[in-house]
C-alpha cells in the first residue's frame, strides 16, 4: 500500500489497471480525457498489459466494450455527458447481453445550453438502462469503487455492466491523497474473470442477444435482468464487507453521516455531498440535529436501507443535482417511492434542486434548506420543490443580458452588423 | 503484385452440393439476400461469429432457434462493425495472452442490409476500416428499408417506386456508390456479388476468406416483396441485373478495380425493369421513354467510363 496524490480521473485509470483490465475501447470527451490518456500512456510504456482502441463514437465504444465482454475478456471504458447519451441506445441494449464490464462516467451537465461543468442529468438518463450505478464523492472512493465494480459486474448472480460515477471538475480534476493497494492484493480481491458461458469459441458456438417474438419471452428476459440487478444489493453488501476486511475502508450502500440522532436529514449524491457534510457540522454547532445520507448505490436502489435509516425522522430534504423537466428532482421521486406508505417514514419529504452545471451550493443555502424543512415539519405542510438560485445570481444574469443588449444596439447604430 | 492463386471454383460442379445454413428461416419466399447468404455461408463455414445489425436478417436468429452452425451476436442498426471490433480484439487478446487455443479462433463477419451499410452504420464502418480491423462485411443489398416495408434508402436506384417514393417518377435520388466509398478507404478487398451468379460469388468469398483486414462483399439481393415480382423470378431478376449491366460484378484488390464478369452484349435495361412492379410506372399507363432512357444512359455511361 502506498499513498499517492491522484485526481478522480487518475484514480479511475488506476482502478482499471489494478483490476488487470484486458481491453479499453475509448472515445475522448471533456472531462474524461485524462482517464484514457493515462491508460494509453501506461500501455505505450509497457506498464499495463492491455489493448486500447479509440472508436469513432461512444455508440461504437459501448458496442465494442460489450462485444468484447461477451467474448470473455475484462473490459473497462469511460465517458461523460453527451457521450453517455450518444451511447445510450447501446447502454440499454448491452445490459441485456448480460456481459459484465465497467464504465466510468464523469458527470457533466447536458445540452442545451452546452456546458462543461457537472450535474447528474447525464447519469440519471442511464437510470433505467440495466447498468448498475455506484456514485463516488472522493478520489479514494473512485479507485476503490472501480475495483468493487468489477466484482459486482462479474458476480454470477448479477452479470451486468456497472457504471462508476464521479463529478466532472470537482472530482475528476481534484487531487487528493489516495491509498493505493499493491497490485497483487488488488488482483486477489478482484480475481480472474470467469466468463462461464458468456463467450465465443469455435468449438462451442453460441447465439447471443437474439431477437424474440412476442411479450412472453421479452418479459421473461427483462424480468431476469431486473432480478439480477436486485441481487446487486446483497452482493454489494457482501463484497463491501470483504473490501473493508481487506483494505480497511468501508463503503456501505448508503453513507450515513451524523444521522443516528438527527431530526432532519439531507439526502445527496456525489462529491457535492461533501458540501452538505460540512454544512451538517456547522448546523450541529448551531444546535441543529441534522444528518446526511449519501447513497453510493443508486442501481440497484437501496430502498430498504433508506427506510431503515430514515425511520422516525421528522423531515428529509433531498437535494437533487439534476432536473426532470416538468417533474423535478429524480432522487426525490425515487425516495418518495421507497418511503410512501411505510409506517415509520418521515412525515415531510422536501425537494430542492441545485448544483446544476456546476453551480455552487453555499453554506447559507444548506442553513436555509434546514430551516425550510423544519418549518414544513412544524406546519405539517410540504412546500413545492425549490429551485436554488439567489437574488444575486439573478442580478448577475440580468447584467449579462443588459450587456448583450447594449452590445447589439451599439453594433446596429454604428451600421456594423445589420441584425437586431 | 503476387500472382493470384487459382480458384477451386471453376464451374457450378465445384460448388458445395449441400448447404450449411439451416432451413425454415422466416425470410420471405424468393429472398435474394438469403440466396446469397446460403452460398456465402457454405464457404465461410461454421468457425465464424456473425455480428448483425437491425434488418431483415435479424429475424434469422429468433429465440430459441438459429439456422447458423457457428456463433451470432445481434448489436443495433448503427454499430455492427464496432461489435466486430470488440469480438475480434477480444479473440486476439485471448490468443495473445494464451487464454484461448488458436483452434478456437473464428472469422468475424458483419451481416447487415443496405440501410445499415449505406447509411446508419457508415460511420462505424469507416472507423473499422481505418483501424484496419480484420473482418468480413456482408451487405445484402435489397435497395431499400425492406424489413419496414421497402421505404427508399441510400441504396435505392433512380426511378424506383418505394413506400416513400410513390410519385410518377419514383425515387428522385441516385443509388450511393458504396463500392467506391469502401475502395476509397483502401481496404484489403471489396467486391460486388449476386446470388444468381454462384461461381463468381464463390470465387470472391474464397478470395476474401484467404485475406486479412477489412473485406466487403456487397450482394445484390432481389426482393420479391420490396421490388414486387413473383418469388420464382429471383434468379432471373438477378441474372438480368448482371446482363443489363445494372449490377456490375467487380472487385477491388491491391488498389485496382477489376470487372469479373463483363456482359459483352448488354441487354437493354428495360428487360430488367419490366419484370418488377417497382418500375411499373415506367411502362403504364403510358410509357416513360425519357426515364427509361435516363436509366439506360447511366448504365451505358458507366461501362463507357470503365472502358468495357
Amino acid at each position: 500500500m502506498t499513498r499517492k496524490l491522484l485526481t478522480g480521473n487518475g484514480a479511475a485509470a488506476l482502478g482499471a489497471r489494478l483490476a488487470a483490465t484486458d481491453y479499453i475501447p475509448a472515445f475522448p470527451i471533456t472531462p474524461q480525457t485524462e482517464i484514457i490518456e493515462t491508460i494509453s500512456g501506461w500501455i505505450d510504456q509497457g506498464e499495463m498489459d492491455a489493448r486500447m482502441v479509440t472508436m469513432e463514437s461512444e455508440h461504437s465504444m459501448v458496442t465494442a466494450a460489450a462485444a468484447a465482454a461477451a467474448s470473455g475478456i475484462r473490459v473497462f471504458s469511460a465517458t461523460s455527458s453527451q457521450g453517455l447519451l450518444y451511447g445510450m441506445e447501446m447502454l440499454y441494449t448491452v445490459s441485456g447481453w448480460r456481459a459484465p464490464f465497467v464504465l466510468v462516467n464523469v458527470s457533466r451537465g447536458l445540452a442545451s445550453p452546452i456546458t462543461l461543468e457537472p450535474d447528474h442529468n447525464d447519469i440519471m438518463s442511464a437510470r433505467d438502462s440495466g447498468f448498475l450505478q455506484i456514485h463516488c464523492s472522493t478520489c479514494q472512493e473512485v479507485l476503490d469503487s472501480t475495483l468493487m465494480a468489477f466484482r459486482l459486474a462479474e458476480d454470477e448472480r448479477i452479470r451486468l455492466p456497472v457504471i462508476v460515477n464521479m463529478d466532472g471538475f470537482y472530482l475528476s480534476f481534484t487531487r487528493e491523497p489516495v491509498e493505493v493497494p499493491d497490485p497483487k492484493t488488488a488482483q486477489n480481491f478482484v480475481g480472474d474473470y470467469d466468463p462461464e458461458n458468456i463467450r465465443f469459441r469455435a468449438s462451442s458456438p453460441v447465439s447471443q442477444a437474439v431477437a424474440v417474438l412476442g411479450g412472453v419471452p421479452y418479459s421473461y428476459f427483462r424480468y431476469e435482468t431486473h432480478l439480477a440487478a436486485q441481487n446487486g444489493l446483497d452482493v454489494y453488501d457482501e463484497l463491501s464487507r470483504e473490501f473493508a476486511n481487506q483494505f480497511g475502508r468501508e463503503y456501505s450502500a448508503i453513507e450515513a453521516y451524523r444521522c443516528d440522532d438527527a431530526d432532519i436529514v439531507f439526502v445527496m449524491l456525489g462529491s457535492f455531498a461533501t458540501k452538505a457534510r460540512a454544512a451538517v457540522d456547522q448546523l450541529r454547532k448551531a444546535g441543529n440535529k441534522v444528518g446526511l445520507l449519501r447513497p453510493r448505490l443508486l442501481r440497484p436502489f437501496p430502498a430498504e436501507m433508506f427506510r431503515m435509516l430514515l425511520a422516525g425522522k421528522s423531515g428529509v430534504a433531498v437535494i437533487d443535482q439534476n432536473i426532470s423537466m416538468g417533474m423535478g428532482g429524480v432522487l426525490h421521486s425515487e425516495l418518495a417511492g421507497a418511503l410512501y406508505g411505510h409506517p415509520h417514514a418521515p412525515p415531510q419529504l422536501l425537494s430542492f434542486i441545485g448544483g446544476l452545471g456546476g453551480r455552487d451550493i453555499s453554506l447559507e443555502e444548506f442553513f436555509e434548506i434546514a430551516d425550510v424543512t423544519r418549518n414544513a415539519v412544524a406546519q405539517k405542510h410540504t412546500p413545492p420543490p425549490r429551485l436554488l438560485y439567489t437574488e444575486q445570481e439573478l442580478r448577475q444574469m440580468r447584467k449579462l443580458q443588459a450587456v448583450a443588449s447594449v452590445e447589439r444596439d451599439e453594433l446596429n447604430n454604428s451600421g456594423g452588423a445589420k441584425n437586431g | 503484385m503476387a500472382e493470384q492463386p487459382v480458384s477451386i471454383y471453376r464451374s457450378m460442379k465445384d460448388l458445395p452440393s449441400t448447404h450449411l445454413l439451416g432451413t425454415g428461416t422466416p425470410m420471405c419466399a424468393g429472398c435474394g439476400g438469403l440466396e446469397a447468404l446460403n452460398q456465402l455461408y457454405d464457404i465461410i463455414g461454421d468457425k465464424s461469429v456473425f455480428v448483425n445489425a437491425a434488418g431483415c436478417m435479424t429475424l434469422l436468429s429468433v429465440y430459441p432457434f438459429t439456422p447458423f452452425r457457428g456463433s451470432w451476436l445481434y448489436t443495433a442498426m448503427a454499430s455492427a462493425p464496432a461489435g466486430a471490433q470488440g469480438v475480434r480484439d477480444a479473440l486476439d487478446i485471448l490468443i495473445q495472452k494464451q487464454r484461448m487455443n488458436i483452434d478456437e479462433d473464428m472469422q468475424v463477419v458483419v451481416l447487415t442490409g443496405d440501410g445499415s451499410a449505406y447509411g446508419m452504420g457508415l460511420s462505424a464502418t469507416s472507423g473499422a476500416i481505418e483501424r484496419n480491423l480484420d473482418f468480413l462485411y456482408i451487405c445484402y443489398d435489397n435497395e431499400g428499408y425492406g424489413n419496414t416495408g421497402q421505404q427508399f434508402s441510400a441504396a435505392t436506384p433512380h426511378g424506383a417506386k418505394t413506400a416513400t417514393s410513390t410519385g410518377s417518377r419514383g425515387y428522385p435520388g441516385f443509388k450511393k456508390d458504396l463500392f467506391a466509398i469502401w475502395a476509397a478507404h483502401n481496404p484489403a478487398y471489396v467486391a460486388t456479388v449476386a446470388g444468381a451468379e454462384p461461381v463468381d460469388l464463390a470465387r470472391k468469398i474464397e478470395k476474401a476468406m484467404s485475406m486479412k483486414g477489412p473485406r466487403m462483399l456487397i450482394a445484390l439481393s432481389p426482393c420479391p416483396t420490396g421490388w414486387d415480382y413473383d418469388p420464382q423470378e429471383t434468379v432471373t431478376v438477378g441474372k438480368l441485373a448482371v446482363k443489363t449491366g445494372i449490377w456490375p460484378l467487380k472487385e477491388y484488390v491491391d488498389g485496382r478495380v477489376i470487372h469479373t464478369k463483363i456482359p459483352r452484349e448488354r441487354k437493354p435495361v428495360e428487360e430488367y425493369l419490366k419484370l418488377q412492379g417497382r418500375y411499373k410506372h415506367l411502362f403504364e399507363p403510358v410509357r416513360n421513354d425519357e426515364l427509361i432512357a435516363e436509366i439506360q444512359n447511366k448504365v451505358d455511361d458507366y461501362w463507357g467510363r470503365v472502358g468495357k
